[in-house]
C-alpha cells in the first residue's frame, strides 16, 4: 500500500495555443485536506478535470493506492471513489432532495415481479442516512428549491460522498457562503477527514486555507511549484509563490496625461446581496483605471450595473458633476459610455452577420438619409476607416464576423463602440482569448484612446496587463472595493493582498 | 462566393447550397415535358396568383423567424381577415346576407381588416415582449383565440355573394386569360417584395431585426430597442395576414372559417426552404420568394401527376422535414 490514496504525476495538457498543464503533480494522503492554490488560469481546474476524466491527459499518470490507473470519464472516476462538488452547483430545484442525490442512479425494484420501477422508499431511506452524515436534518422529500445555497451545497456534498468516496474535490466551496455557513462546512470537512476521505480544497481565501488544510500545493502557469505542510506557511509566502514570475509581456509606452475627475461612482450597490455593494470610485479624463480581482469578485457585475444591464438598489453615478440615471444600456450609450463585453460570443458579436453590420449596429442613427434610408456608403466608410486604423484583418466588410480570429473580432467590437465617440470606455477583459500579437495591438489602441482624452476602465485578470497598462488599479474582493493602488506602486503582491481581503 | 466569379460558378454554388430547390425544379421540368398543358400561360397565371398570396403571408412571418420567433397565428389570422372581408363585401341584394349594413367599399373593408390585423399582431407583440411568453406559446394561444373570433363573427356559416367589382379586381389580369397574361396579384406581390427588401436592407429597423436574431443580448447592449423592434415585427406580420386574407377571399370568391388553416406552417416551411435559418439572424426576401415558389410549384406538380390530393400532405410534410434537416446540416458541418 502506498501512503497516498491518489497521485497524479507529470500531467501535461495542451489546448490550441496554450499549455494548460506542464508536468503538474498532486499527491493526496487519506484523511487530510489538501489545498490546491494558484492564480486564475494557473491550471487548477484543468488538473481536476483530468483527474475526473472530463479532459484526457496528453502525458502523465494517475495512481490510486500506488497502482497505475486510467480515468476516462466522470462515471469511472465515481466508481473509483473520486467525486467533486463544483463551484457552480447544478441542482434541480423542482425535485426533492432524494431525487437530486440519486439522480441518474435511482435504486430500482420490480413491480408485479417484472416492471422495473424506482424504489422510492429505499431512495428516501438512503437519503436520510446521507443527510445525517453531513449534519443535515431535513425531510428527504422536501423540494431542493426550498433550501438555501449552503444547504444545497451540503446536499451536493452528501451526494458526492454517497457510495465509496475516497477523494472529494471541493472547488471554491465557500465563494457564496456566509461566515456561519462556512463554519458548518468546515465541520462536515472534519467529519469526512475522520472517515479517511482525502479532500482537495480549491480556494483563494488564505485564512481558510491556513486554517483547514494539512498540505498545500501551489501551481503557477500550469506548472507545479511545490507542496508544503500547511503549518509552515504564511500568507505572504503563498502569494509570492503564486505570482512569483517575471513579466515577459511588453506594453506600449503610454503618453496619456490623466486630467480632472469626470466620472464618479458613489456607494453603488447591487439588488443582489451577494453581488457588488457600497462601491465608490472615480475616473479622470484620459486615465486608464485597471480593475483587479479574483474570479467572483463581481467586477463584471459592477460594470454591467453601471452600464444598465444589471439593476442596482443604491448609489449614484455622476458624469462631469451631473448625476446620471441609467436603467438600460441605451441610457448609458446616450450619455457617452461604452462597454466592451468580456463574453464576446455571448453578448458581443452577432456571428451570422457581417463585419459591417456588427461594426455599425450601435451607431446606425448616424448613417441615415432623409430620416429613414441607411447610407451604405457611410457604413462602408466606417468599416474602411476602422480597418485601416486598427489593422483589422478581414477580406471585406461583407465577411461574416464569426470567420475572423478572436483578436480581429475584438477590434470590430472596439470599432463598434468608437463609432459612437464615447467619453468613458469600460473594457472587460479586452485581451481574453486573444493571441500575443493582437494583444499588443489592442494595448496600443487603448493607450492611444487614453492619449486622446478618453477615460478608460479596464477589467483584467492578468496581473501583468493591469500593472503594465493602468494609471491606477482598483482592487475588488467579494463584491467590495478593497483598495486603489497607484499604477507606479502596484505589484502582484499588493494587488493579491487586496484581492484576497475577505470579510 | 467571390464577386468576380462567373455566373455559372455562382449558379453552381447556389445549387449546392439549395439541393431541395434544384430537385423540385428538375421534377417540374420533367413533369412539364411529359404532361400536356403544364407549360401553359393558364398554369403560369395560376402559379403566380397562388404564390402571390402565400408570399405576403411568408413575408409577414419571416420577420418573426429571423428574430428566432415564430407566428402560429398566421393562418387563422388570414382566415379571420378573409371571413370579415367576405361579410363586409357581400352584395347589398344578396339573399343570405350576414349583416344589415349598407354595401361598403372594398377598400374601406381592406382598411378595416388591416386595423384588426395590426391589433392582433400588436397583441402578439405585447405578450411576447412584455409578458415574456415564448413566441411559440403566445401565438399558439392567439391562434386559438383568433379562430374563436372567426367562428363568432361568421356563426360558422360559409360566406358568398361578394360585390362583383371586388372579385373582378382581385382575379383580374393584364392580357388574355388563355394567352400571355400577368395577374394583378403578381404586381401586388412585387410591390410588397420590394417594400420588404427595402425595409430589411436599407432601414435601421431591418438591421435591428437581423441583430436581434443574430444575438439578442448583444443587440440590447448595443442600444437596440429590442422591445420596439419585436413589437413592430409582429404588428407588421398581422397587417400582412390581413391583406392576404382580403385578397384570398376575393381570389376564391367565397370565405369560410376553415380558410387559412395550416397556412402558418406552409409559410414557415417556405421560409425555411428559402434559407431563413431557424437559428436566427439569417433570411432574405428573395429566399422567401424562392421558398414560396417552390412550395406552390410542388403543389401544382403533384396535381399534374394526378397524385391523390390526400397524398399531397404527406409529400409536403416530407419536403418540410428534409429542407430543415438540410438547413441544420449546413451549421453542423461548420462546428
Amino acid at each position: 500500500m502506498s501512503e497516498f490514496v491518489l497521485e497524479m504525476r507529470d500531467v501535461c495538457k495542451s489546448f490550441p495555443g496554450v499549455k494548460a498543464l506542464d508536468h503538474a503533480q498532486l499527491k493526496l494522503r487519506p484523511g487530510t485536506v489538501h489545498a490546491l492554490m494558484g492564480e486564475n488560469g494557473a491550471g487548477k481546474s484543468t488538473l481536476m478535470k483530468c483527474m475526473f476524466g472530463i479532459y484526457s491527459m496528453d502525458e502523465g499518470e494517475i495512481y490510486i493506492d500506488g497502482e497505475k490507473t486510467a480515468i476516462h470519464d466522470p462515471l469511472e472516476a465515481w466508481d473509483k471513489g473520486i467525486s467533486m462538488v463544483h463551484q457552480e452547483l447544478q441542482p434541480i430545484p423542482a425535485r426533492t432532495i432524494g431525487e437530486n442525490i440519486f439522480l441518474g442512479r435511482y435504486p430500482m425494484k420490480k413491480a408485479l415481479g417484472f416492471i422495473p420501477v424506482v424504489d422510492h422508499d429505499k431512495m428516501y431511506e438512503e437519503t436520510e442516512k446521507l443527510l445525517k452524515r453531513v449534519r443535515m436534518d431535513f425531510d428527504p422529500r422536501q423540494k431542493l428549491g426550498t433550501l438555501t445555497v449552503s444547504q444545497m451545497q451540503s446536499v451536493e456534498i452528501a451526494k458526492a460522498v454517497a457510495g465509496n468516496c475516497r477523494v472529494l474535490i471541493l472547488d471554491e466551496p465557500t465563494s457564496s457562503l456566509t461566515q456561519n455557513e462556512v463554519e458548518a462546512l468546515f465541520r462536515i470537512v472534519e467529519d469526512l477527514k475522520k472517515e479517511n476521505v482525502a479532500i482537495v480544497y480549491i480556494s483563494h481565501k488564505m485564512d481558510e486555507i491556513l486554517r483547514i488544510s494539512d498540505e498545500v500545493t501551489i501551481m503557477r502557469d500550469g506548472q507545479y511549484i511545490g507542496t508544503w505542510n500547511a503549518k509552515e506557511l504564511t500568507t505572504d509566502f503563498i502569494i509570492t509563490k503564486m505570482v512569483g514570475r517575471e513579466l515577459t509581456n511588453l506594453y506600449p509606452k503610454r503618453e496619456n496625461v490623466p486630467g480632472e475627475v469626470v466620472f464618479e461612482v458613489e456607494d453603488f450597490t447591487s439588488i443582489n446581496p451577494r453581488s457588488f455593494r457600497n462601491v465608490s470610485f472615480n475616473l479622470r479624463r484620459g486615465e486608464i483605471l485597471g480593475v483587479a480581482g479574483l474570479v467572483g469578485a463581481q467586477r463584471t457585475e459592477l460594470m454591467e450595473g453601471l452600464f444598465g444591464t444589471r439593476s442596482h438598489t443604491g448609489g449614484t453615478i455622476k458624469y462631469q458633476g451631473k448625476e446620471l440615471h441609467i436603467r438600460r444600456p441605451k441610457d448609458a450609450i446616450d450619455q457617452g459610455i461604452a462597454m466592451l463585453t468580456e463574453d464576446r460570443r455571448g453578448s458581443g458579436i452577432m456571428g451570422v452577420l457581417s463585419v459591417a453590420d456588427n461594426i455599425s449596429i450601435a451607431s446606425l442613427n448616424k448613417y441615415v438619409d432623409h430620416g429613414f434610408v441607411l447610407n451604405t456608403k457611410k457604413i462602408n466608410d466606417l468599416v474602411e476607416e476602422n480597418r485601416k486604423k486598427m489593422n483589422i484583418k478581414t477580406p471585406s466588410g461583407k465577411t461574416l464576423i464569426k470567420s475572423l480570429s478572436g483578436g480581429n473580432q475584438q477590434k470590430v467590437l472596439i470599432g463598434r463602440w468608437l463609432a459612437n465617440n464615447p467619453d468613458v470606455l469600460i473594457l472587460d477583459e479586452p485581451t481574453r482569448g486573444i493571441d500575443v500579437g493582437a494583444k499588443y495591438e489592442i494595448y496600443c489602441i487603448i493607450a492611444d484612446l487614453a492619449k486622446q482624452g478618453k477615460s478608460i476602465i479596464m477589467i483584467s485578470s492578468e496581473m501583468g496587463e493591469l500593472i503594465g497598462m493602468s494609471d491606477r488599479i482598483m482592487v475588488m474582493c467579494d463584491g467590495r472595493m478593497t483598495g486603489v493602488i497607484d499604477g507606479k506602486d502596484a505589484n502582484q503582491e499588493n494587488i493579491m493582498a487586496l484581492a484576497t481581503q475577505f470579510e | 462566393m467571390n464577386k468576380n466569379d462567373s455566373f455559372g460558378k455562382k449558379a453552381l454554388a447556389y445549387m449546392k447550397a439549395n439541393p431541395i430547390v434544384v430537385m423540385l425544379v428538375i421534377v417540374a421540368i420533367i413533369v412539364g415535358i411529359t404532361k400536356d398543358n403544364f407549360f401553359s400561360w393558364k398554369n403560369f397565371g395560376n402559379l403566380m396568383s397562388n404564390t402571390a398570396v402565400r408570399f405576403l403571408i411568408a413575408l409577414g412571418v419571416s420577420g418573426c423567424l429571423i428574430t428566432k420567433g415564430t407566428d402560429l397565428s398566421a393562418g387563422r389570422q388570414v382566415g379571420l381577415a378573409a371571413c370579415l372581408s367576405g361579410i363586409l363585401i357581400q352584395r347589398g341584394d344578396y339573399a343570405s346576407r350576414l349583416t344589415k349594413l349598407p354595401e361598403i367599399n372594398m377598400f374601406v373593408v381592406l382598411l378595416i381588416v388591416i386595423v384588426i390585423g395590426a391589433a392582433l399582431g400588436f397583441l402578439n407583440g405585447v405578450i411576447i415582449t412584455k409578458l415574456k411568453v415564448p413566441p411559440f406559446i403566445t401565438t399558439l394561444g392567439t391562434q386559438t383565440i383568433v379562430y374563436g373570433l372567426c367562428l363568432v363573427a361568421t356563426d360558422a356559416q360559409p360566406i358568398g355573394g361578394f360585390q362583383k367589382s371586388y372579385i373582378e379586381l382581385i382575379t383580374g389580369r393584364i392580357g388574355n386569360a388563355n394567352g400571355f397574361h400577368l395577374p394583378y396579384l403578381l404586381f401586388v406581390a412585387a410591390v410588397f417584395g420590394l417594400m420588404f427588401w427595402f425595409l430589411y436592407n436599407k432601414m435601421r429597423h431591418g438591421k435591428y431585426m437581423y441583430a436581434i436574431g443574430g444575438n439578442e443580448v448583444a443587440a440590447e447592449v448595443s442600444g437596440v430597442n429590442t422591445t420596439k423592434t419585436l413589437m413592430l415585427i409582429y404588428l407588421r406580420a398581422g397587417v400582412m395576414y390581413a391583406i392576404a386574407g382580403w385578397l384570398l377571399a376575393g381570389k376564391t370568391g367565397g370565405a369560410s372559417t376553415s380558410m387559412g388553416m395550416g397556412y402558418e406552417l406552409e409559410a414557415i416551411a417556405a421560409c425555411t426552404i428559402g434559407g431563413v435559418s431557424t437559428t436566427g439572424g439569417i433570411g432574405t426576401v428573395s429566399g422567401v420568394l424562392v421558398g414560396v415558389l417552390v412550395f406552390e410549384l410542388l403543389k401544382i406538380v403533384l396535381q399534374f401527376l394526378g397524385v391523390n390530393p390526400y397524398y399531397n400532405y404527406i409529400v409536403q410534410g416530407i419536403v418540410i422535414v428534409v429542407a430543415v434537416a438540410l438547413d441544420v446540416r449546413k451549421y453542423l458541418a461548420k462546428k
